[in-house]
Parts: C-alpha cells; structure tokens; sequence
C-alpha cells in the first residue's frame, strides 16, 4: 500500500515535470527562433518568410504561399552577420544610440537612487515617509501620464529632441530608490553603528560599508534598469523625434518588412547585450527582485 | 543634536533625487494641472473643467480608455493567477528546478524588438497559427488586425510578465515557515486546505504587490502593440498610450493634459484601494 503510494506519487511528480518543461521550452521558443533564424541564409529566409515579411521588393518567384516556421536552417549561414556588422553604418549607428541613451540612464541612477537610499536608511521621519511614499506612486505611474510632465519640462529647458530629454528624466525614475532602500533595511543598523564609532565619515560609510552589503540589489538595479532603457519606446517617440538619434528598438520595426534577411541577425545582435547581462548576474537579479516583494516595509 | 545631524545627514543623501524627482516630474506636473484648466497656454483664460468635458466626448478616448481597461483587468488577472499557479508548481521535487526558472524568466530580458518578427510570422494572414487553424478546418484570418488582436497581445504580455512575477511569489512561498506547513500536513489538512488557510495569507503581500506591478505593466504593452502594428493598429488594440502619443503630434495641450490628469487620478485610487485591502488583509497574518 505504502510503495504503491510512493508510485503514484513518483508519476504525479514527473507528469508534472514533464507539463512544466514543455511550458517553459514554449517560452524560450521566440528568442531560440529568432537566434537560429539568423543564420539562415536570404533565399532560404525568403522563402520561408516572404509571404510575411517580405515587400513587394522581395523576390516573389520563390515565395511560398504558406509560411514555415522552421528551427533549423538548411545552411547554416553567416552572411547576414557579415552584413548587419560591418556593412550597414545606419545599423551600427541606431545601436550605438541604443547604447548612448541606456548607459547613462543606468549609470546615473545607480548613483542617485544608492545615494537616496541610504538618505532614506540612516534616519527615519514622517516628512521622509511621505516623500518615500510618493516615490511608490510615482514609481507606480505609468509613461502616458509621466511623459506629459517630462514634454513640457524639455520644452522649456530647450533639450527636446535632444539625448538629454530621454536621459535626464531616466536618470530620476523612482524604481531603484524603491528596491536600494528596501534591500538597505536588511543591513543590521548596528553595523553602521560601529562605522561611525570608528569615526568613518558618512560618505565613507556608505561607500566603503553600505554599497558593498547590498551588492546584489545594486546588480539586479542595473540589470532591470538596463533591460527597460533597452528596450525603450515609449520616451523616444515622444521626446527624440529625431530619427537620427533613435534607439535600435524603434528602428528595428522599420526594418523588419523591408529586409528580411538581416532582420533576424540584426534581432540577435540586439538581443545580446541584456542575454549577456542576464546570464552573468542572473542570481543577483531574482535575489533582487525578491526583495522587492511588497509595497510596505 | 546628533538626531539633527543625522538628520541633516540624511537630507543631504536625499537632495540629487529630490531635486530631480521635483525637476522633471512634481514641478511640471503642476503647469500640466493648469494647462488642463485653461483654453490655451497663451491666452490663459480660465474655462474650468471644459477640457474635461471635451475629453470624455472625445470618441478615440473613450475608446482608447475602454480597450485599455478591457486589456488591462484580463491581463493582470490572469498574469496573478498563471503566475501564483507556475510557482506553486515549482514548489514541488522536481528535477532541474534553477533551468526552468531561468527559461521562464528569459522573456524579460530578450527586448520585444528582437521577437516581434517571431510573432508576426506566427500570427499573419499566412502565418503558421493559421496552418494549424486550417488543419482543423477553421477560417484563415490576419490575427493582428481581427477582433482578436486583444487576444494575441495578451499572449505576448503573459510571455513577458510571468517570470518576473512568478519569481516574487516564489520568494514568498520560501519564507512561509516550514513548521507551521509540517503541523497542517500532520493535522490531514490536504494540499488545497494548506494553500487557502496558510499560503494564501503569508504570500498577501506579495499578492498585491504583483497585482500592482502586473497593472503597470499592462499599461506598458504599447511597447509591444506599437512595434508589432505601428502608430495606428487595429481598433481593438488602440490604447490610451496611442491616443496620447498622436495628441503630442497635434500639439493639443490642453486635451493632453486633461487626459493625463484623468489618467493618474484613476490610478491613484486603484493604487490607494489596493493599499488600504492590504492594510486590512495584512493585519490577519499579525494575530
């Protein structure tokens, strides 16, 4: 009776095993197309995708009607690599705006929002509640309403169209002061305390005690800030009119139907700076945003 | 006198935040309260909530504020319950546990702007969805510019989302004390007792906290619906953030005003209901 129990158990176990894999395979799927689709070559990506994606420019002979999704090309193929890299300037440019724009924004914040976190962390007030309150709601705000604020204020400095008009407002985004001062009360206070009784200043204090304490809050901070900006739509449409100056995440719709072939490298490539970065601190990031876990405390 | 230089300490941390915070978002946001009050930045003459008026017979609104309300309540209830739900399971003795988190979590990472062609190809006229609809015998249609296209958006805002906040609940299940579980377990409480009578109750915070987050993020589909179909899609996927995007390019402030204004009340007090049932709900786990 006991054994048949443990079976029965063991089966329930690996259906739900095998229920989860398939579910997450299913996840992962998009990103693994789009990497193997980038080594297709343009005939093949033509052909498969012409029907889709491709313009009336397209070589329409071989064209299937239908489209197929495949996993695994024919030839594995470099050229669209060879192409998107080293020979579309307007490519490399629009990444390197994507970099322009997403660096500053996470540099800056990490420094303003650790130094308003330990602001937050070392003394305790109604006045401070309040305005850390108001950072919930305002870090709660969705872009159609901050963006308005964001316009008029650009308009009136004279920096929009500008990098600045994106960057600026970036940099002052409440999310990390929410997670850093969250991830700050966790360090016992009695430790600060004896810093301070060593006569360490308090920048020094911060610096050289606090920031290193809460590494990995810092590192998921960056990573959730690197992501967004990346990723970033909303703001250049409204404050970066210039097309110049847009980031790879706008351009890349556009390319799409006009050039299917390098459309998937071009897709990969991008995607690789935040995979990179995923990959590398992916402990720090679900340590942080586990700490984020709820509005209060 | 060391509390007020503690103090002082403290204000000085603060003062780079606050001032930007005051620059780009508290400041303005006062000159957007009187834009919506007044007929038009240069003449300035106060009409009340006119523009408010205007805005809630202006038919793109209404409709913009509709679909966005629809989406918005189907996705963040079913994000809270697919998530809970992918966690729980996680919960359980199962091989490989750190790789199938990392696989759920992945959609977060990869920008939108690099799986967009996946999902076009999918869901095109002569995508492969339509292959397998045909296959049992249905209607080909253009899934993105059908009254479905809601539909489709919401797989995408699943894909993206469940991860992050399956992660949050699994944080919380971790910190529900293990002996408190045991005792139930011992007492015959089966799996679903344990869950509504202890889980729940532990995991509330983080309940609403994903519900809130779960909520702006809906908000932020745009992103998706903008590069999937551009600045004009199909009717059922205009949202708010459309219609303000193309009152930006008409210059018309004070409707763009009155609309954000009217947006940030209601989020406000959606914020302020789910502050104060957690006050309430909060409380119960104390006794």
């Amino acid at each position: 009776m006991k054994k048949l129990r443990r079976n029965f158990r063991r089966i329930r176990l690996a259906l739900l095993f095998i229920w989860l894999l398939a579910f997450a395979l299913l996840f992962l799927m998009p990103t693994v197309l789009t990497l193997t689709n980038s080594f297709m070559s343009e005939t093949e990506l033509t052909s498969n995708y012409g029907a889709v994606l491709g313009n009336v420019s397209g070589g329409s002979s071989y064209m299937s009607e239908e489209v197929n999704l495949k996993l695994i090309p024919d030839i594995v193929s470099f050229r669209q690599y060879i192409t998107v890299l080293f020979q579309s300037p307007e490519y490399l440019l629009k990444f390197w705006n994507s970099v322009i724009l997403t660096l500053p924004i996470v540099f800056g914040q990490l420094a303003i929002a650790s130094l308003a976190a330990y602001g937050f962390y070392i003394s305790r007030s109604k006045v401070k509640s309040v305005i850390f309150f108001s950072y919930i709601i305002l870090m709660l705000m969705p872009y159609q309403v901050t963006l308005v604020p964001n316009f008029l204020v650009s308009e009136s400095l004279g920096i929009l169209g500008t990098r600045w008009a994106v960057v600026l407002p970036g940099i002052f985004t409440p999310l990390s002061v929410f997670i850093l001062t969250k991830s700050m009360r966790r360090i016992p206070a009695a430790v600060i305390e004896s810093a301070r009784l060593d006569g360490a200043g308090e920048f020094k204090i911060f610096l050289k005690v606090c920031l290193p304490m809460c590494s990995s809050a810092l590192y998921s901070v960056a990573i959730l800030t690197f992501i967004d900006n990346w990723n970033m739509v909303e703001q250049v449409l409204i404050l970066l009119d210039n097309v110049e100056k847009q980031p790879l995440s706008v351009f890349l719709s556009s390319i799409n139907s006009g050039e299917v072939g390098i459309a998937f490298a071009a897709a990969t490539v991008y995607m690789i700076p935040p995979v990179l970065l995923f990959l590398h601190g992916e402990e720090n990031l679900v340590e942080g945003i586990a700490y984020s876990g709820s509005v209060k405390g | 006198m060391k509390k007020f230089k503690k103090s002082l300490m403290s204000w000085t941390f603060l003062a780079p935040s606050i001032l930007g915070v005051a620059v780009f978002f508290v400041l303005p946001f006062i000159t957007v309260v009187q834009y919506s009050l007044v007929d038009n930045p240069i003449s300035n003459t106060y009409v009340g909530f006119e523009n408010y008026k205007n805005l809630l017979k202006n038919p793109a609104f209404l409709m913009a504020a509709k679909n966005t309300l629809t989406f918005s309540v189907v996705a963040v209830a079913l994000a809270v319950l697919l998530s809970l739900g992918l966690a729980l399971m996680l919960e359980a003795k199962i091989p490989a546990k750190s790789r199938l988190r990392t696989f759920f979590l992945s959609p977060l990472v990869v920008p939108t702007a690099s799986v967009i062609l996946i999902w076009q190809v999918v869901f095109s006229y002569n995508g492969s969805f339509n292959s397998i609809v045909e296959l049992f015998g249905g209607q080909p249609i253009d899934w993105l510019k059908s009254e479905y296209s809601q539909i489709v958006i919401l797989l995408m805002f699943l894909w993206k989302n469940l991860g992050y906040n399956m992660i949050l609940f699994m944080a919380a299940l971790s910190n529900i004390p293990k002996a408190q579980l045991e005792a139930a377990e011992v007492d015959g409480a089966g799996a679903v007792r344990r869950f509504f009578v202890i889980k729940l109750r532990y995991i509330s915070p983080s309940l609403f906290f994903v519900i809130l987050l779960s909520l702006i993020n809906s908000f932020k589909i745009f992103r998706e619906v903008y590069l999937l179909t551009g600045g004009y899609p199909y009717e059922s996927i205009y949202f708010l953030q459309h219609f303000m995007n193309n009152t930006f390019k008409s210059l018309d402030y004070q409707k763009l005003s009155a609309a954000a204004i009217i947006m940030s009340v209601v989020i406000l007090v959606v914020i302020l209901v789910i502050f104060l049932l957690e006050d309430r709900l909060g409380k119960d786990v104390e006794e």
